[in-house]
């Protein structure tokens, strides 16, 4: 299995190389990706320093152009493509279904991968892909269990990828409006979910409040540690009771999985967090890369090792990992 | 003159109440009825024959009838589902996920897309057209200013789909494979004792300020404000809209029909504001604001 790690910036592209990575994805410094942070992504010159460098080290890289485009985007969304292709990438991660034509009638040599923003969650919408676009690869969403991922598995006419470690997003992506509907701005629209430029911070007698675009999504007493107001996963009322209505604060780690996932024939595992610092990238492809090193080299005898469940849990959100959906238990 | 339709019931009633409400609806003017389950696949309570025979009931009263799939396809179970829908030859076919659109061609079936596919060019519209897309619905985080756009842009493409947009109700906004009703009553989701049958209009989702943010629907997340575009008939009409969409609510829903109707006739001035049903209103996505904002 290969290991797909994220570069929001030229120093994390270097460091994921450098620690095993197999293969990095990049963005444009813009709304063509479902990632878009100030200050971070590629512009065309970085971009080209980071293919030259990935390349000269046997590392490939992918460059997502995962957002929706409206008719009014369109030309740059096309250029993206363009731009992509120039540079010299080893595949674009598209969802948009006119783009997904595009690049297929345009490059029909520069592998195409099903972004998770694609939101296939089964063999017939994958087969759906790959008849229309002749997609290579795609990237499963986070809210199939490992009996679904089998089923899709077992049928799909492509390469599978799925997400391994890092944030979790629990409503099928590509298909989430709960940001723009509290702000304007959506994974989909702008490449934002929950924007900084609408997070405000206060405060009270209450506690520490967290607001975006005014509405209050959490309240931290003295002593809890505050998260990002990511709208899922603030506390809330609902009959009465407040707790986490959607989902806790909590970070996905397949680690324990590794064995399944590589019997399914699952092609890559995906790292989540372009927006994450180079240290941060360094611990988490180093233990990945050691992890799925052992796999290849003890069939059947794979065990998690206590010091990458440590490194792993100590860049979680709240210290808290999950298998997510992938097993049944959650609620 | 432009159409009325009836989307999915996006919420779990029992039979009885799904038989009642359709009943009525016979009577009412909306020109199209969408039938089906296209939340939560543990919602049963309406066998697929059961959905064909109200099909056919509505259909002989004269309504055109299309028949919606589930958006969120996980296992081998849905995609039976789906085949089952897929294998007829009386009905066009709602999809709401690429599954749908690829067993639907497959079966040289036409069908219309629901908001949840996702549509944001002209593009798009042209790789679904060929697979045989015969009408669609503008994504609900989509506003007018796109709209217009993508409808001039098929008429320059010659491109006859017809637009439909989600017009009232609340906005269905997310899905997961989590049931966040089982999670309230701390239920597994796969035992989830049908709870769903005890909110036949979700559950309230407020801030601990008490504004009124989503409603919980099994897997699904619903806006907390209910959308409402009567104010821009006129405007949808100018554009060429073909067709606007209520989202089934179990009280008050015939005088919501009414007035849309009375509307796209134009026989009541288009301010008169809709109190119907309790539940603020919002407009915002239609505006290019946050779908929760009221413009006007």
């Amino acid at each position: 299995m290969e290991l797909v790690c994220p570069a929001g910036s030229l120093p994390a592209l270097k460091t994921a190389v450098d620690n095993g990575a197999d293969a990095v994805y990049i963005g444009f410094r813009d709304s063509t990706n479902a990632r878009q942070f100030a200050g971070l992504n590629f512009n065309d010159k970085r971009a080209a320093e980071g293919i030259d460098y990935a390349h000269s080290r046997g590392s490939r890289v992918f460059c997502a152009i995962n957002t929706y485009p409206q008719p009014d985007g369109w030309e740059q969304w096309k250029a993206a493509v363009d731009r992509a292709a120039g540079l010299g990438v080893d595949a674009i991660i598209l969802a948009d279904m006119g783009l997904l034509d595009y690049a297929a009638s345009r490059y029909p040599d520069i592998p195409r991968h099903l972004s998770v923003q694609g939101s296939a969650t089964s063999y017939e919408a994958l087969s759906f892909y790959k008849d229309n676009f002749d997609i290579r690869r795609a990237v499963l969403p986070r809210v199939l269990s490992l009996d679904q991922v089998r089923g899709v598995a077992k049928y799909s006419p492509v390469e599978l990828e799925v997400f391994a470690f890092g944030s979790l997003c629990i409503m099928a992506e590509g298909r989430c409006y709960l940001s723009s509907y509290l702000t304007d701005e959506s994974p989909n629209t702008r490449g934002a979910c929950s924007p900084a430029k609408a997070v405000r911070w206060q405060e009270t007698p209450q506690g520490l409040e967290s607001r975006l675009n005014d509405v209050l999504i959490d309240r931290y007493g003295q002593g809890e540690s505050a998260g990002y107001p990511t709208l899922c996963k603030g506390r809330f009322e609902v009959e009465g009771s407040v707790y986490h209505a959607i989902e806790e604060p909590v970070s996905l780690n397949t680690l324990d999985l590794l064995p399944e996932l590589q019997e399914l024939g699952i092609s890559a595992v995906k790292i989540e967090g372009r927006q994450r610092s180079p240290a941060y990238i360094a611990d988490v492809a180093r233990t990945w890369r050691q992890a799925l090193d052992n796999l290849e080299r003890t069939p059947g005898m794979f065990t998690v090792e206590n010091n990458w469940r440590n490194t792993l849990s100590g860049l979680s959100e709240g210290g808290l990992t999950t298998l997510g959906a992938y097993h049944r238990k959650w609620k | 003159m432009m159409k009325l339709s009836l989307g999915p019931i996006l919420w779990f009633w029992s039979k009885q109440t799904v038989f009642d409400f359709y009943a009525k609806a016979a009577e009412w003017p909306v020109d199209t009825i969408y039938l089906g389950e296209a939340v939560c696949s543990r919602r049963r309570e309406l066998k697929p024959d059961d959905w064909f025979d109200l099909a056919r009931d509505l259909s002989a009263c004269g309504k055109e009838v299309v028949i919606s799939t589930q958006t969120l396809i996980e296992s081998e179970a849905d995609l039976r589902r789906l085949g089952r829908i897929c294998d007829q030859n009386e009905f066009l076919v709602e999809a709401n996920d690429q599954s749908a659109v690829q067993v639907a061609s497959r079966h040289h079936i036409p069908f219309i897309t629901g908001p949840s596919m996702n549509i944001y060019n002209v593009a798009t519209l042209r790789v679904l057209a060929k697979q045989g897309l015969k009408g669609w619905n503008l994504p609900v985080e989509l506003g007018r200013e796109t709209l217009e756009q993508l409808i001039t842009g098929l008429k320059q493409e010659d491109l006859d789909l017809p637009a439909e947009v989600f017009a009232w109700g609340f906005l269905p906004l997310a899905w997961s494979s989590r049931c966040f009703t089982a999670r309230h009553y701390n239920l597994p989701k796969d035992n989830c004792e049908f709870r769903c049958l005890q909110h036949p209009d979700g559950m309230e989702l407020r801030s601990r300020e008490s504004q009124e943010l989503f409603r919980l629907n099994g897997i699904s997340t619903l806006s907390g404000s209910r959308y409402d575009l009567m104010r821009e008939l006129p405007a949808m009409e100018r554009m060429g809209v073909n067709t606007v969409r209520l989202s089934p609510e179990h009280q008050g829903m015939e005088e919501v029909v009414k007035r849309f109707d009375q509307v796209r006739r134009g026989e009541v001035p288009a301010t008169d504001p809709l109190q119907l049903v309790e539940a603020p209103p919002c407009n915002g996505y239609w505006y290019g604001k946050p779908g929760m904002d009221l413009i006007g």
